[in-house]
């Protein structure tokens, strides 16, 4: 492995995602957002419905990730996720339709389904977050 | 004896029978191969998250997880993977079978039996018998996602902690190759003990974020979406693998069937030909008379 880089490994039930070396990487952590560097001390932490970046050079990927687990070496970051994705290969018009089914099934508020709706509209939403970022760089 | 006309009317029947089993065929040795795919592609995540639940485990103290606690055994749930459709030789028997066999033996062991029932197979199988069947889901054979999984899980871990069973079987066709399924019967609630990894490993002091209990515990309802997941994919390729040769079987009948009456049509044909030609010289022989 290079000196001071990070191996970033991201994988699903659906199958290996990313596996790449890279310089930092950025993700949503349950305590909020941290950074990795390489030398980062180990570290564990749960991964919350959010972005996950990494850069290399001036190459900047963004990945949505929903649900995961991320362990944090100082040459590696491993993230176990439900499910990941490149930030172009969401739809987008998915996403938006998901956004308004789950805005709608909140304002009906029936109880059962409440926990539900609320998660599924912060996927679409942060998807439609991503999407956004990247045409931002 | 069947006329002509007959037999090349059967001919034309098993024919197309033929084609439709060959077709078939076709159709599950593609669907076996995306499954076969799905299953490999799920290894890599199981393997990681086998190594991260033992790296926890060694650190973890006390009572680990309600889900890997042993109670004493009273109602036991039986969690049956079958397929919705037929037509793919003994795949539903033989778990159907297996699965009322270890149903019969729990309840003279004394233990209340439920049922779970993934696949249309099982679910009418056990509502025709004297069985409480819990839960069903059907219509997800053929398109299994990591979702159903899930949704899966959450209804078994719930029956679990809320302590309506005590222990989870499950009965699934565990691929082995194309030609051979096996019936596995596998406990999946409580979760066999995780095994902290070995000692000489390099001790690394992780921070945990929010806590190590916490992390864990999330883990360990993963680890059994997984192992239902898992057991859902094996059970498609099993499934398909099972149609494939099923299919291959008749359609192989179905030329056997095809050449015989074959024979069977050119011998009635020679026959006629001959009866007719006797007929000929018969009348021939009455005219030059």
């Amino acid at each position: 492995m290079a000196e001071g880089k990070l191996l970033l490994e991201i994988v699903t039930p659906q199958g290996l995602v990313f596996s790449e070396e890279v310089d930092e990487v950025t993700g949503t952590g349950s305590e909020g957002e941290f950074g990795v560097l390489p030398g980062h001390v180990p570290f564990v932490t749960i991964l919350k419905i959010g972005m996950l970046t990494c850069k290399r050079g001036n190459e900047l990927k963004i990945f949505f990730v929903n649900w995961g687990y991320a362990e944090i070496g100082a040459d590696k970051v491993m993230v176990l996720a439900d499910s990941a994705e490149r930030s172009d290969e969401i739809d987008v018009e998915r996403a938006r339709a998901a956004m308004k089914r789950a805005e709608e099934r909140l304002k009906k508020a029936e109880e059962v389904d409440f926990k539900r709706a609320e998660s599924s509209l912060e996927r679409a939403v942060t998807r439609m977050q991503v999407v956004e970022l990247r045409r931002l760089k | 004896m069947a006329t002509l006309r007959d037999i090349k009317r059967r001919i034309k029947a098993v024919q197309s029978t033929s084609k439709i089993t060959k077709a078939m065929k076709m159709v599950a040795a593609s669907k076996f191969r995306k499954a076969q795919q799905r299953m490999f592609e799920l290894r890599p995540y199981a393997e990681r998250m086998n190594v991260i639940l033992s790296g926890l485990a060694g650190s973890v103290e006390g009572d680990m997880h309600p889900l890997l606690a042993v109670r004493p055994r009273k109602n036991v749930e039986v969690f049956v993977v079958t397929s919705d459709r037929g037509l793919c030789g003994a795949f539903n028997t033989n778990i159907l079978k297996a699965a009322s066999k270890h149903i019969a033996d729990l309840r003279t062991e004394g233990f209340n039996v439920t049922v779970s029932a993934v696949g249309r197979k099982a679910k009418d199988y056990f509502k025709r018998r004297n069985v409480v069947l819990r839960n069903s889901w059907t219509g997800i054979s053929g398109k299994i996602s990591y979702s159903n999984a899930q949704e899966i899980a959450v209804d078994v871990i719930e029956s679990y902690t809320n302590e309506t069973v005590d222990e989870v079987i499950i009965v699934y066709n565990e691929f082995k190759s194309v030609v051979a399924q096996k019936v596995v019967i596998a406990r999946l609630l409580p979760l066999a003990p995780i095994a902290s990894a070995e000692a000489d490993l390099p001790v690394f002091n992780f921070i945990y974020e929010p806590s190590i209990e916490e992390i864990f515990g999330k883990l360990v309802p993963k680890n059994v979406e997984i192992q239902i997941y898992r057991a859902l994919l094996e059970s498609q390729a099993s499934e398909e693998a099972a149609r494939m040769s099923a299919m291959e079987n008749a359609t192989k009948s179905a030329n056997e069937m095809i050449s015989r009456l074959s024979l069977q049509y050119n011998k009635a044909r020679q026959a006629s030909i001959t009866k007719e030609l006797m007929d000929i010289v018969g009348g021939v022989e009455a005219l030059k008379g």
